[in-house]
């Protein structure tokens, strides 16, 4: 079994141990279910009032905000796993002494950094990609609409975890457990205000607010992974249609075309060796 | 010399946190099979050291190897086990999923009868299911010790391993470390208990503020502190004399018609040398 499987193995079964899974499936079915309501109220109003909007297709203009929403909510959770996986991961877990008697062992600090990264993000991408489809289908349930894109946006949402959960780890090895998770969550939310302010602007026609909000997410590229995820389910949606989406919250997203994809790998490349560099030189 | 590389061998190390210097240019060796006591007061440096043998601080400069491999490495790492001062196991883990967690991560193929010969070997061979969690702080640090022999190690660093234990505990840590001496592993112990070092040692070593003050045998470390003999007229001491000098100071006192009642050789401890030399009174 290769190191990085075996730590990869020993944090899964720790995340098992200690019941985070059982708690974070009943309370995903919990959210799903408190999402499934949501939508079901709305569908019978959009049948009521469907056809007072001329040129409006009610169904998708429900139905992607709705989703819109969901895939907010969906990021939160994924963020909230990504962070608790990877907290403590160097420098929590060297405070207590947990870390040390793993490292000495002959496999290497890059071997343990990369298991304790393929534990969490695997998880956190397969969940997160897990609740958007699920909230994919509830919507489709009660609301005649399927998004655009599907697999895309779904990918964009498991690679935007993926960041964060790079993010945590690397603080991991900088910053002690509280410090480090208060941190990625500020990022967190500064990501989030970021994409706010950039629909704001599209509505507003501003600029300034735009560009803000484009520097930040190509800075925290979550956010522009989230972003194009939220504008590709509307992908084909034109004329009143996207004009009434746009109004919504979660419209108006903007697009990072193609080059955000090679500008990722060098991202996380970059957290990854400047991880490493940092936990080289640690002292434990 | 034999081609086989010291088990552990450090050569002016330093350390350097900030304005602190912790280790100011220490050598030391340990050979193959040598059991070598580590002293020295608190803050003198001996876990730094140990811990830069291991890999786990980097020293600021010279060197540290491990059976010939640079400190730190892979290869150095393969070939030592350790149990550190302040350590903690996963306390969902049960005894032996630890010790099958760290054969993994060795990569021994010892198996469960590897395991269960550990544990028996540290007297926890009736509780190989309980986790550590639920486990004193002296059981824990029984289970440290058998993890740190997985695999089986060249070089054991042990810093501070019998803190927690009772005096049983101890006894069996002492016999231990004398089995694993006749398997040709070699160890560096850190401890306070003089008195332990100096029963099992072959070889202590004395560091105070980061540097060597003294090393060698524990025979020569506790060096003879002269004859004792109680005459009719009382108690007299000869500082400058030995064993071979009582035979010839008996003749003396009674030809000057004393009568001798008693006589005893003085050793000062390895407790007065070490208190000598690191001045801790
Ligand atoms: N991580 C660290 N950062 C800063 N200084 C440290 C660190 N670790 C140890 N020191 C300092 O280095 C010196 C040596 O510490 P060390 O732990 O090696 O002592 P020791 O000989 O093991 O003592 P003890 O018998 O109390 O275990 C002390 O002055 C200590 O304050
Ligand atoms: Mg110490």
């Amino acid at each position: 079994m290769s190191g990085v499987g075996i730590v990869a193995g020993f944090a899964l079964r720790e995340s098992v141990r200690r019941r985070v899974f059982v708690v974070v499936a009943l309370l995903t079915v919990a959210f799903l279910g408190l999402y499934g309501l949501g939508v079901w109220r709305v569908s019978r109003e959009v049948t009521e009032f469907g056809d007072f909007q001329a040129g409006v297709e009610p169904d998708t203009v429900a139905g992607a905000t709705l989703l819109g929403l969901a895939m907010f909510a969906t990021l939160f959770l994924g963020a909230i796993l990504a962070v608790f996986l990877t907290l403590n991961a160097v420098r929590g877990d060297a405070e207590r002494g947990l870390l040390q008697p793993i490292v000495v062992r002959p496999l290497g600090r890059a071997t343990f950094l990369l298991g304790r990264y393929v534990a969490a993000a695997g998880v956190c991408v397969a969940y997160t990609v897990f609740v958007f489809l699920a909230s994919v289908v509830i919507t489709h349930l009660f609301i005649d609409w399927w998004p655009d894109r599907l697999l895309t946006p779904a990918l964009q949402m498991g690679v935007a975890v993926a960041v964060l959960a790079a993010l945590a780890l690397g603080g991991s090895v900088l910053l002690s457990s509280t410090a480090n998770g208060i941190a990625i969550f500020m990022l967190f939310g500064a990501g989030l205000t970021a994409g706010l302010l950039g629909q704001i602007g599209e509505a507003l026609d501003s600029d300034t607010l735009q560009d803000v909000s484009q520097v930040t997410s190509w800075i925290l590229p979550f956010e522009a992974h989230y972003q194009d995820a939220l504008s590709e389910i509307t992908a084909d949606s034109s004329g009143f249609t996207r004009y009434a989406i746009n109004l919504g919250p979660f419209g108006g997203a903007q697009e990072f075309g193609a080059f955000l994809w090679p500008y990722t790998v060098l991202y996380l490349s970059a957290i990854a060796l400047v991880s490493l560099w940092a936990f080289r030189r640690r002292d434990l | 010399m034999s081609a086989v590389p010291d088990a552990l061998s450090v050569t002016d190390l330093r350390k350097r946190y900030g304005a602190n210097e912790a280790l100011k240019g220490v050598d030391l060796r340990v050979g193959e099979g040598e059991l070598v006591g580590l002293l020295g007061p608190n803050g003198a440096g001996k876990s730094t050291l140990v811990k830069i043998a291991c890999g786990l601080v980097g020293p600021s400069s010279g060197t540290a190897e491990v059976a010939g491999a640079k400190a730190g490495s892979a290869a150095a790492n393969a070939a030592l086990g350790y149990l550190a001062e302040l350590f903690r196991f996963p306390d969902w883990l049960s005894a032996d999923e630890l010790l099958q967690l760290h054969q993994k991560l060795v990569g021994s193929r010892g198996g469960a009868a590897e395991r269960r010969e550990l544990l028996e070997l540290v007297a926890l061979g009736d509780v190989p299911d309980r986790r550590v969690g639920h486990m004193s702080k002296g059981m824990q640090q029984r289970l440290g010790i058998a993890q740190a022999m997985l695999g089986d190690p060249k070089l054991l660093l042990l810093d501070e391993p019998t803190s927690a234990l009772d005096p049983a505990g101890r006894r069996t840590v002492r016999e231990l470390l004398e089995t694993l001496r006749g398997r040709g592993v070699a160890v560096l112990l850190n401890s306070h208990l003089l008195s332990e070092v100096e029963l099992v040692c072959d070889r202590v070593i004395m560091i105070a503020r980061g540097e060597v003050v003294a090393a060698g045998t524990p025979a020569e470390l506790s060096h003879a502190g002269g004859i004792e003999i109680t005459t009719g007229r009382g108690a007299r001491l000869f500082a400058q004399a030995t064993r071979e000098d009582i035979p010839r100071l008996v003749r003396e006192l009674v030809q000057a018609g004393e009568d001798v009642y008693e006589i005893r050789v003085i050793r000062s401890s390895l407790e007065d040398t070490y208190l000598e030399l690191v001045g801790g009174r």
